[in-house]
């Protein structure tokens, strides 16, 4: 475990500097970056010994389906994927360019390991509890694990989903909520207030682990609990800019764009001062 | 797949369009064809019963939640099924984004079943009522929408559209005991339209069970001297722009018929159609003239906005004269 953890926190760290590096060549159009560095961990953690998937052979039906359906996480997705090996490091500077395959939302293709068009908040998850029960009914081993924000959870049809996967038993669902407590106009308590996730969560019906979503230790357990006939919902608080002090719990970095002085700040502290050659 | 016979087609308009597709197409296309069904808690309602019963395993309740029907309509279908998903058609307009994403963007194969369109809900009143179906799915890309004239059609579009892999939006006019427009077997293409009855004056264009008053509006017409085609538009996208073009050499006046807005469905297509040609004849689109009104039985309804087929040669006939 001890060294599954140093890997998973080295590939956080890495997505984290291309991150910043992507955010600084977009330029003026600038990126979804707060969000994006919340769920480092998470994604790295899946990619690195918990998501089952064949790079030279992307559509392998048993493979393990991840979902994102907090589309405007590219940032933490297209780095996970470079860390996976699903898109090669350089393409990455393609990022928000014209004519792009690397958008700022993903764009479903297999080939990159994209396995759905998500930023229409709520809908990957939906599809999720589809694919889920599809694999059910055919009697697959296969998990399919979605990716959610906590501001995301404002949308209806995402409680259409949370009832669908434990009126099914979907045991082989796992829904990752990142916590990190801010959306668009502000913090969440005050925008549309969730309450009590874990409550709410277990009284659909759910099995809920309520975890640190930056401590890989935690996270690899929280993935690795075995759990039968109920879907899985791991609460991650996370803290949105995480890595970066002036992005940290700050709203206003949801989106946004860094200037050369910040952009080397923000790489000084990921690294903990020495530069990262990517 | 059945033999279409006199009788088979008698009993079929007495089921109406829904029980046909869903109650006599959809367990002869799960036979042989990976096919799942979904339903927001209108699967009994449209005759779902005996699939349910001979294949548990391919039908999902999601409950009332049409959202959620479609996207998981699309999780079934990424995984490789033809999903047929169904709520009523007026329901369809609620997770009208979730069917651009998942069918027409990312082009899921899941066959929107709209039932109960245009006034076949009558008194429940205009929340029921789904008049603007056609505009919003045809303005998706990649979506093909196709709108059976009777129980005998329906049955032959479950059964095409389950032979094409892309996403299709069915919409289901009527209710049991709905007209029949044909008494024969014949050949059903999606995207090609059926002439009905050939004329040489005005050519009438419509689709869905309103087809039945355009026929009587045909023979109405006739009365009066003036030859009519009538033509089954079932396909509003894509569009028989070949019939069309030789419908618009031939006519001097071409009326277009439906129980939609007039803005939006089978009038516009055509006219949107026309619009690209530089000799064509001039267009009556007749519909819901952009306006809710109050409830009533069908036939009222159809008085109300004046789709009765006295109606539609009244104003047909104001036209040409």
């Amino acid at each position: 475990m001890t060294d599954q953890v140093k890997l998973v926190e080295n590939a956080a760290q890495q997505m984290r500097t291309y991150a910043l590096e992507m955010t600084f060549n977009a330029g003026r159009s600038g990126a979804h970056v707060g969000p994006a560095m919340s769920c480092m961990e998470i994604l790295a953690a899946l990619y690195c010994g918990v998501l089952k998937f064949d790079v030279k052979n992307p559509a392998w039906e048993e493979r393990d389906r991840l979902m994102i359906s907090k589309g405007h996480c590219v940032l933490a997705y297209y780095t996970a994927l470079v860390v996976a090996g699903f898109i090669k490091p350089e393409e990455l500077a393609t990022f928000e360019k014209n004519g792009t395959d690397l958008a700022g939302h993903p764009s479903m293709d297999l080939n990159r390991g994209i396995e759905y068009s998500s930023g229409s908040l709520g809908m990957a998850f939906s599809a999720s509890v589809g694919m889920a029960i599809s694999a059910k009914r055919a009697g697959r081993s296969h998990k399919v694990y979605t990716l959610l924000g906590d501001g995301e959870c404002n949308e209806g049809c995402v409680w259409e989903s949370f009832m669908a996967a434990a009126h099914y038993k979907l045991d082989n669902l796992v829904a990752i909520i990142d916590k990190n407590g801010l959306q668009l106009d502000g913090a969440t308590k005050d925008v549309m207030d969730l309450g009590d996730m874990e409550k709410k969560l277990t009284a659909f019906g759910w099995e809920v682990s309520n975890i640190d979503g930056h401590s890989v230790s935690a996270l690899l357990t929280a993935f690795f609990k075995i759990i039968r006939g109920k879907p899985h919902a791991i609460i991650a608080n996370t803290i949105k800019g995480k890595g970066v002090s002036f992005m940290e719990n700050n709203p206003e970095w949801h989106h946004g764009t860094l200037s050369q002085a910040q952009y080397e700040t923000a790489i000084a502290e990921i690294t903990g001062g020495v530069p990262c050659k990517s | 797949m059945q033999e279409l016979n006199k009788r088979t087609i008698r009993t079929w308009s007495r089921l109406g369009q829904r029980r046909t597709f869903f109650g006599e197409a959809i367990p002869e296309i799960a036979e042989n064809k990976n096919i799942m069904v979904t339903a927001a808690d209108c699967g009994e309602t449209s005759g779902i019963s005996r699939f349910r019963k001979s294949f548990p395993d391919k039908y999902v309740n999601v409950g009332i939640a049409e959202q959620n029907l479609i996207g998981i309509s699309a999780g079934l279908a990424k995984e490789g099924a033809c999903v047929f998903a169904t709520t009523y058609a007026i329901f369809t307009l609620r997770c009208l984004e979730q069917i651009r994403q998942n069918c027409g963007y990312m082009g899921f194969n899941v066959k929107v079943v709209g039932a109960s369109a245009g006034f076949a809900m009558d008194i429940g009143g205009s929340t029921h009522h789904a008049i603007e179906d056609i505009a919003a799915m045809r303005a998706i890309p990649n979506m093909t929408v196709v709108s059976p004239a009777d129980a005998a059609e329906a049955y032959l579009a479950a059964h095409a559209v389950s032979e094409i892999n892309t996403p299709v939006y069915v919409r289901l006019t009527g209710q049991a005991n709905c007209p029949m427009i044909y008494s024969e077997p014949y050949d059903f293409k999606i995207g090609k339209g059926v002439v009905l009855k050939k004329g040489t004056d005005i050519a009438l264009i419509g689709n869905g069970i309103l087809l039945a008053e355009v026929q009587k509006t045909a023979e109405i017409l006739e009365e009066k001297g003036v030859s009519c085609t009538v033509v089954n538009m079932h396909t509003i996208k894509p569009l028989d722009t070949e019939l069309l073009d030789e419908l618009f050499n031939n006519h001097k006046l071409i009326v277009t018929v439906e129980e939609h807005n007039i803005i939006g469905g089978l009038g516009s297509a055509v006219a949107e159609y026309k619009a690209t040609l530089s000799n064509a004849p001039r267009q009556i689109i007749i519909g819901v003239p952009d306006c809710f009104g109050k409830a009533g039985e069908y036939m009222y309804l159809l008085e109300q906005y004046g789709l009765t087929a006295a109606q539609i040669a009244e104003t047909t006939r104001s036209f040409t004269l």
